[in-house]
């Protein structure tokens, strides 16, 4: 089969699947809601722009009228649903879900970035520092939050992201070359640094330890739309581009040098990759904390799959990454699973970081036992 | 050699493109204090294929990474069809040359055929997919380098030398007017490394510039126009490979004695590496001005010649009588050794036997092959004669045995004990030099006394001698 036609095959079939996993998802919890009243309710929750509509802003001191469009939106569907479930729907699950979704999607897409970039099977997102930088910025916004001149926790996390990569990316480059392996051990040695930090603030950080131990655990808990707007744009383009670059990607594979020769303008795709990777991690991570294992494993299971290609692996994974966070956050919320055949199961609500880690971790391990994870 | 032009207008591929001229100007690299390349200046004709050989360390594959633009001069530059190749940006360069690396880490498992098509990365636009004109250049780049049955196999199932000719296809695919090979035989059979350059002659031919690292000097001599011998990082000689490599070029470069003989079969120069005696060393044997006459013909004699031309160069070396077109009389010519040839089938004149024992008179030391004492021709004893009377110092060199002389040239020569103290010396076509070395020590002025029956003794005796040497070469491994 020709390669853009699988790529399509396989997105659409993982869109498919991530789709199904959302609505079923969104049936469990403390209440059951049966799935056609959630697709119902979901639907109702779409909207479209309708009209545009012009607001006149003036422009201080000059004073002059500048017309600024904007968009009004208008449901598109209307279906009767009772209103608790369409409030539990609209309000409480699909949030959540729709925010496992995103967070999977780019811990996965840069997951598998990080790997081919760095040539490396142990490569995931943070591995040059992202969720470190990220959790000193919000812990140190829960536990010190006079320190901190950001308001918002997540736009703290975010920023702490993203100038930890910066910082690495500094610390390992000389005289315009960045290489690889110095950027790794550059990116243990700050995240060992970090980590040292967050334990000083945790230790002194008083009644806001728990938070803070929540949020450095990974969770979705108290999700809402406006976490997704503030991730999920980021997120899309950011993917958009590493997409853009996955046949740079899959020369790079082959050597700095041979890629070089290959027309790849190695230090400049190399920076691209890596900034547009730590941009959606840390857009992933601000909004969720440090979800481990996402990244790490679904690289790998979609590889062994799909096959090395990063230009169909990078959209599959993304999209596998989303079924597998939104699955992983259900079994955290959730409190009661239905299981196949028998008594429904009751389950600990916990950080789904937890849970992500207890399933990719020995799954990862049955896959290594296998010896199907030896290449990139 | 095969003519650079040749079969360019039969032959126009969509993937050749104009072929373009390389220029390297006052060149110098360094990595830290190490200097790498100094002051290395080059220039490549379009359509030319020049081999750059020389010793580990002499700075081939750096030379090649400067021509690709992977390395950037401390001073100097390198053009490409005109083009910087330093001041332009990865794409333009990649469309200009394309590189065979020795090695490329491909431990991932792409299909061969998305490989090649990388192959295709500077031609293409971030967006578009592969041209219809795209995936027949690549395919034919699978055809020419015969993996197109290995498309569909992920590329770390193949084997190192497929893998090696699917990389030659990818740069291929490249289609880029000059191409930079780095040992593209080394790890290859040798079916395998003369197919490899036979394409590679190919792709010069229709047009293409190519510049290779050659290990191999006999495959460089074979296949390209022109050699660029490096030594310690600069051009030592810059020629076609028969005024490049000689036996003088070869150790100074190499530190290593080497004959340089004409192939019969290829016609191109033959290097023959001998085990690592320098000229220095042998500068020793006879002051440098001993000289040594061969009587011999054949095989043996050939070697003898090779061996003291190669590793005693300042030897005054002569040979014959020796039939025209005889191997020992050929390599005399291509060594440009003193040879008194004699038209086959016909008995020596009196001037072609006087010539002979003024040369014997003349040397130092006289080597006569095994074969001539065993010989039964009637012309020989004569010359056997003047030998015997005329030769200050004698060494028979032995027929070298199937397999069993191999690899004892570091065996001290045998006094053969029947001769006595008249510096008769029996020795290998591997110890011959040594052999001379004992003789014109212990052999000057000293009347030989050799009688040839003795030596027919020990010719028809030698059953027992190989034994000897058996037990010799046991005791010699056990030991090990």
């Amino acid at each position: 089969m020709q390669r853009p036609v699988r790529t399509a095959a396989w997105s659409a079939g993982l869109l498919a699947l991530l789709v199904g996993v959302v609505v079923g998802s969104a049936t469990l919890g403390s209440v059951r809601i049966e799935a056609m009243t959630v697709a119902k309710a979901a639907l109702n929750v779409v909207v479209v722009p309708s009209s545009v509509t012009v607001e006149t802003a003036t422009v201080p001191i000059v004073g002059v009228g500048v017309p600024i469009p904007g968009l009004e939106y208008a449901s598109v569907f209307s279906f009767q649903v009772q209103e608790t479930h369409q409030i539990i729907v609209q309000d409480i699950r699909l949030p959540r879900i729709a925010l496992a979704a995103t967070v999977g999607f780019s811990l996965a897409a840069a997951g598998t970035v990080m790997q081919g970039f760095f040539r490396n099977p142990l490569a995931d997102p943070s591995i040059i520092g992202v969720s470190s930088g990220a959790a000193a910025g919000a812990v140190a916004a829960i536990a010190f939050p006079a320190l901190v001149p950001f308001a918002s926790l997540h736009l703290s996390a975010f920023v702490g992201a993203l100038l930890t990569a910066f910082l690495v990316y500094a610390i390992a480059t000389e005289g315009g070359r960045t290489p690889v392996a110095t950027l790794l051990l550059a990116g243990v040695a700050v995240q060992a640094f970090l980590g040292a930090m967050i334990s000083f603030m945790l230790v002194h950080s008083g009644d806001d330890l728990r938070e803070a131990v929540i949020w450095t655990m990974g969770h979705l808990a108290n999700s809402n739309w406006g976490d997704i707007r503030f991730a999920l744009p980021v997120i899309v383009v950011g993917v958009g581009i590493l997409f853009a670059y996955a046949r740079d990607l899959n020369v790079l594979l082959l050597g700095e040098e041979d890629a070089h020769h290959l027309g790849v303008d190695v230090e400049r795709t190399k920076l691209l990759l890596l900034a547009v990777a730590s941009l959606v991690t840390a857009a992933g991570v601000a909004v969720a904390g440090v979800i481990g294992f996402v990244g790490l494993v679904v690289p790998h299971m979609m590889r062994l799959v799909v096959g090395p290609d990063h230009r169909i692996l990078l959209p599959t994974s993304a999209l596998a990454g989303a079924s597998f966070l939104v699955v992983t956050d259900t079994i955290a919320r959730a409190g009661r699973l239905p299981l196949p055949f028998g008594p429904e199961l009751d389950t600990p609500v916990v950080p789904v970081g937890i849970i992500t880690a207890a399933v990719g971790a020995p799954f990862f391990l049955y896959l290594l036992s296998r010896r199907e994870v030896h290449s990139i | 050699m095969i003519g650079s032009n040749d079969g360019r207008e039969e032959r126009t591929q969509v993937s050749s493109p104009e072929p373009a001229a390389i220029t390297v100007e006052d060149c110098s690299l360094s990595f830290g204090e190490l200097s790498v390349l100094e002051d290395v200046s080059l220039s490549v004709e379009p359509g030319e294929f020049v081999g750059f050989v020389g010793p580990n360390g002499a700075g081939k594959t750096t030379l090649l990474r400067l021509l690709s633009g992977a390395l950037e001069p401390d001073a100097g530059t390198v053009t490409v069809d005109g083009v910087d190749v330093h001041a332009v940006d990865s794409k333009t360069s990649s469309q200009l040359v394309s590189v065979v690396p020795q090695d490329t880490t491909l431990s991932f498992s792409f299909p061969v055929r998305d490989v090649v098509e990388m192959g295709r990365h500077p031609h293409r636009s971030r967006f578009s997919g592969p041209t219809p004109a795209d995936r027949e250049i690549v395919a034919d780049a699978l055809e020419r380098t015969r993996t197109a049955e290995l498309a569909e196999r992920p590329i770390d199932e193949v084997s190192g030398g497929q893998r090696q000719r699917v990389v030659l296809a990818r740069a291929i695919a490249q289609a880029t007017p000059a191409m930079l090979l780095d040992e593209p035989t080394a790890s290859l059979d040798i079916n395998h490394q003369l197919e490899t350059l036979e394409l590679v002659r190919e792709l010069v031919d229709e047009g293409r510039t190519v510049c290779a690292a050659i290990h191999d000097l006999d495959l460089a001599a074979r296949y390209c126009d022109r050699l660029v011998m490096l030594a310690d990082g600069s051009v030592f000689r810059n020629g076609p490979p028969a005024d490049v490599l000689t036996g003088g070029a070869l150790e100074d470069v190499f530190d290593a004695s080497a004959t340089v003989t004409r192939n019969p079969v290829t016609g191109t120069e033959t290097v023959t590496a001998l085990p690592g005696r320098t000229r220095d060393e042998l500068d020793a044997v006879g002051d440098g001005t001993a000289g040594v006459h061969v009587l011999g013909t054949g095989s043996t004699a050939a070697s003898v010649v090779a061996r003291l031309e190669a590793t005693a160069a300042s030897l005054e070396l002569s040979v014959g009588p020796v039939t025209t077109g005889d191997t020992a009389a050929e390599t005399a010519r291509d060594l440009d050794v003193d040879c008194l040839e004699v038209p086959p089938l016909e008995s020596l004149s009196p001037a072609e036997l006087q010539t002979f024992e003024r040369r014997v008179r003349d040397a130092d030391v006289t080597v006569v092959t095994e074969d001539v004492v065993e010989s039964t021709g009637a012309g020989i004893g004569r010359l056997l004669e003047t030998v015997d009377t005329q030769a200050s110092a004698v060494v028979v060199v032995t027929r070298p045995d199937d397999g069993s002389s191999r690899g004892q040239g570091d065996e001290e020569p045998s006094t053969t004990r029947d001769h006595g103290q008249g510096g008769g010396l029996e020795a290998s076509p591997e110890t011959v030099l040594e052999a001379v070395d004992a003789a014109l020590e212990s052999g000057e002025g000293v009347e030989t006394t050799t009688s040839y029956a003795r030596f027919r003794a020990v010719g028809d005796d030698s059953a027992s001698s190989e034994d000897e040497s058996r037990t010799g070469l046991q005791a010699e491994s056990s030991s090990d």
